[in-house]
């Protein structure tokens, strides 16, 4: 069962890290391009909201983010910390949650 | 250069005790072609005889002579003094992650009890039984089983995996590396239930590939590589529903 567990966080892991690696990229030209063009907060924001794409691209980036970050956290945790399988997990999921929730306020923002 | 290769003598500190102890120091004449397991052999004859400490075939053949050398993980039969000496100085530590027994003997029983979990032993099948297998050379299951077969048992790898000292429950790569080349001997008759029993959460999934096993092995095989391909067989085999 643990064994199907680990299995399952792997490929989560990998699959998000192959979701997150062209959206990060995206996300850091976008800002420069934002920033060296001069944008203030109120062009970007019309920009954004005038296309689709940008809170399709954010929600998808927060997901694996959310995902990604927590699998990680939990093995961090797992190896420095005392807390094993259970406190891991849990410190994991309430990660995860947190991610989801401030980033679609964040895309709800943006949309 | 003096007849007996002996101008110049080795400043040598030798763990003594178990986790309660400290270092011993002694002075040992420098030879030529010396290696290390020769520099503690001198003083366990010559200076101290209760020193103790493991080996047996002297040739790299046997993996019971592993020590921790200037701070890595070595084998000492066939580590030369001249390629590890710094300055003539010499520190000698028990092999790093297994429990002490005394000086720089360490007690191995953790490190062969997790082949065992790691299902790292051949299952027979019946057919077997009929006759010899036929396993083509060029095939890749052979290759990838011949790159990590050559496995000594000395416990460097171990010592060298920093997952293991963070978690002691870890499988560790020597048990992982051997499981894969069972995985990818055709004549084992449970590939799966070699695949199940290291998928746990203590086995290859929770491998970092930083390569501290591979880059120690004396017999220069890739455990990294080995539970990478557990990793990718394992995932295979979750696909098929076979696990
Ligand atoms: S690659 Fe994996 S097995 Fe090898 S030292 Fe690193 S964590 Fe340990
Ligand atoms: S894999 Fe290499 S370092 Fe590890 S036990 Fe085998 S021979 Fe020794
Ligand atoms: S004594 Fe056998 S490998 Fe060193």
């Amino acid at each position: 069962m643990s064994g199907r567990l680990e299995l399952w966080l792997f490929v989560l892991q990998r699959l998000s890290a192959m979701v997150l690696a062209p959206l990060v990229l995206i996300h850091l030209v976008t800002m420069i391009y934002a920033v060296q063009g001069g944008l203030s907060a109120a062009e970007i924001l019309s920009r954004t909201q005038a296309n689709a794409i940008w809170p399709v691209l954010y929600g998808l980036f927060i997901v694996a983010v959310a995902i990604h970050g927590a699998i990680g956290l939990r093995s961090i945790l797992r190896e420095m910390t005392p807390l094993r399988d259970k406190g891991a997990g849990a410190v994991a999921v309430a990660f995860c949650a947190l991610v989801l929730i401030l980033g679609y306020r964040a895309v709800g923002a943006i949309a | 250069m003096a007849a007996a290769g002996t101008e110049k003598s080795l400043k040598v500190d030798i763990w003594r005790g178990d986790d309660d102890g400290y270092y011993q120091s002694f002075t040992v004449p420098h030879e030529t072609s010396q290696t290390i397991l020769d520099v503690v052999t001198y003083v366990q004859r010559k200076l101290d005889a209760t020193l103790s400490y493991r080996f047996a075939c002297r040739v790299g053949m046997c993996g019971s002579c592993a020590m921790t050398v200037n701070g890595r993980p070595r084998w000492t039969c066939r580590t030369h003094v001249d390629s590890v000496a710094e300055d003539g100085y010499i520190k000698i530590d028990p092999l790093r992650n297994f429990p002490r027994v005394k000086d720089l003997a360490v007690d191995m029983t953790v490190f062969f009890d997790k082949w065992r979990d790691a299902k790292a032993r051949f299952v027979p099948s019946e057919a077997d039984l009929d006759g010899f297998a036929q396993v083509d050379p060029d095939s890749r299951e052979r290759k990838e089983a011949s790159a990590a077969i050559e496995c000594i048992g000395c416990g460097i790898c171990y010592a060298a995996c920093d997952l293991v000292s963070w978690n002691p429950d870890y499988l560790g790569p020597a048990a992982l590396n051997r499981a894969w080349t069972l995985v990818n001997d055709v004549r084992d008759a449970d590939p799966n239930g070699h695949l199940k029993a290291v998928a746990g959460d203590a086995g290859c999934h929770a491998c970092h590939s930083q390569q501290g096993c591979t880059s120690h092995c004396p017999k220069s095989l890739s455990p990294t590589a080995s539970i990478a391909g557990l990793k990718r067989k394992s995932f295979a085999a979750l696909l098929k529903g076979a696990l």
